[in-house]
């Protein structure tokens, strides 16, 4: 008999403390992030599409067109072309795309350039209404960062400019294989007296 | 006008018009009701509910109302067609026609009757038959299961609501809704009567097939229970009359237990509405707080325990006012 009181005032008790949880939820506020409103910062560590590092003292990319990417890129995702231009020591990329609809994410291109060129990227918002919205050109990407950054911004070479730069490397080349011609026929009759 | 009240009378003019406020309350009061539950709902699970279709979603059920009046009205093969027909219509009518008697101010009741209470808790009886012709005309065994269990758990807690509302009523001496509210001018009853309160919160829920007492829409058990073979508009009129009806029981409990229109600065209306959906977030309140109670346990429940207690409030009730 008594139990029967005592289940009802313990059962009434356990229902208001109930009751108690959920109104103090109803005034928390709400957890969720309104994906396309609002924006979360990514951990350091999140691995997002790979892009071009801009280099703190030269203010623009390392890459050098070894073409290392493109060749251990398992899905055989990136197409880059570059030249050396005159009066620099290496190659430069002139163009850099990277098919991301088909990226895998796996990090090989990171891991294996010899300049450490690429860095993970922290953008998650990468929706698009078609397949060709995720083919990123890095370049590109490159000028937008360092224009938000405030750096001065790398120039994209045109096509006259590459054909412009190829031509004065070759004849830049021919230059001084015809020199060194020249200086081993001056050797050679010196050489041919001495005998 | 004047020819309108010239040929209906004033009782008829009033009639008329109380009808056309009446649909037009229901109908803003479904919309504003599914959005609010979506609201209460989200936040007790610390989420937005919608926020696309206009200010934090608020022309959300309208969107909603225009996919279901394009939905298909699919009728199964061999259903009883008289029947399945009429029983969407059968579970709007009663609930439309309890608010005849429903006082919103002092001046506001469509027809102010001297049994007033009883007409209310008498057609809502009604609705049981309705939930019975729905799930026997489906043609399907987890309908007819579903409306069973449904008018065992209704006749279940008609008693202790039948009793609940005696004990109150010992208390005025009448049944008329403003006799009722006139008698709270002292002290409100949810004072003098706590337990009735609680008992009448806790039947009512279980008469609207709410949480957690939803045996038998069992959203996730009987597919959708009763009205599972209900497609397009015949499901909106279900979904209306479920929320019509939360509406009827919250003014009832108003009128009962909280003072009915009364209150100090703000006009009468408002004070009965803040009532009324202040009632109704304690039935959401429930709904997202508590499990589905299981069907043994819900009639359990209500003959063992309710019953009992509300018969014990009804003596003491009677010895006050016997004593007095």
């Amino acid at each position: 008999m008594m139990t029967y009181f005592k289940d009802i005032l313990s059962g009434f008790y356990s229902l208001l403390a109930g009751m108690a949880v959920t109104i103090r939820y109803f005034v928390k506020p709400i957890v969720t992030v309104q994906y396309p409103r609002q924006k979360i910062e990514m951990t350091p560590r999140y691995r997002g599409y790979p892009q071009l590092i801009v280099d703190p003292e030269t203010h623009t990319h390392r890459c050098i067109a070894c073409e290392m990417c493109s060749r251990i890129c398992p899905s055989q995702l990136i197409h880059l072309e570059g030249t050396k231009f005159p009066g620099e020591k290496q190659k430069r990329a002139t163009k850099y795309i990277h098919e991301h609809q088909y990226c895998s994410l796996c990090g090989l291109c990171t891991e294996v350039c010899p300049t450490g060129a690429l860095e993970y990227s922290k953008e998650y918002r990468l929706a698009g209404y078609r397949r060709e919205d995720a083919v990123i050109d890095h370049l590109v990407l490159l000028q937008h960062r360092q224009y938000a950054a405030g750096l001065p911004v790398t120039s994209i070479p045109t096509e006259a400019e590459i054909a412009a730069a190829i031509a004065e490397e070759a004849a830049a080349k021919e230059a001084k294989a015809k020199a060194a011609e020249k200086a081993k026929a001056k050797e050679a009759p010196a050489a041919e007296v001495k005998e | 006008m004047e020819q309108l009240v010239q040929t209906l009378g004033s009782e008829g003019t009033k009639m008329v018009v109380g009808l056309i406020a009446v649909i037009a309350l229901v109908s803003v009061n479904a919309l504003f009701l599914i959005w609010m539950e979506r609201k209460v709902a989200a936040h007790m699970q610390l989420r937005p509910g919608p926020m696309e279709v206009g200010w934090h979603g608020c022309i959300q059920t309208i969107a909603d109302a225009i996919k279901l009046m394009g939905k298909e009205l699919i009728t199964p093969e061999d259903v009883d067609r008289p029947i399945f027909f009429l029983a969407p219509i059968v579970i709007f009518l009663p609930v439309l026609l309890s608010f005849l008697v429903i006082p919103f101010s002092s001046s506001w009741i469509i027809r102010d009757m001297n049994v007033g209470l009883v007409l209310i808790l008498a057609f809502s009886t009604l609705g049981v038959l309705a939930i019975l012709m729905a799930g026997w005309a489906s043609n399907n065994k987890y309908s007819v299961l579903g409306a069973i269990r449904s008018v065992a758990q209704n006749i279940a807690y008609e008693i202790p609501l039948l009793v609940t509302v005696m004990s109150v009523i010992l208390m005025v001496g009448s049944f008329k809704l403003t006799d009722i509210v006139a008698a709270q001018s002292g002290c409100w009853f949810i004072l003098t009567q706590p337990l009735a309160f609680i008992l009448y919160i806790i039947c009512g829920t279980a008469e609207t097939n709410r949480a957690p007492f939803d045996i038998p829409e069992a959203e996730s058990e009987l597919v959708a229970g009763f009205h599972t073979e209900y497609s397009g508009m015949r499901f909106a009129l279900f979904f209306l009359a479920e929320y019509t009806n939360m509406l009827i029981v919250a003014a009832v409990a108003t009128v009962l237990f909280l003072g009915g229109w009364k209150g100090p600065f703000l006009p009468e209306v408002i004070w009965f509405l803040i009532k009324v959906y202040a009632v109704i977030f304690l039935m959401m309140w429930f709904r997202w707080t508590f499990p589905r109670v299981r069907f043994d346990q819900l009639i359990t429940f209500a003959w063992k325990i309710l019953i009992p207690l509300a018969l014990v409030n009804l003596l003491i009730t009677a010895l006050v006012m016997k004593l007095r």
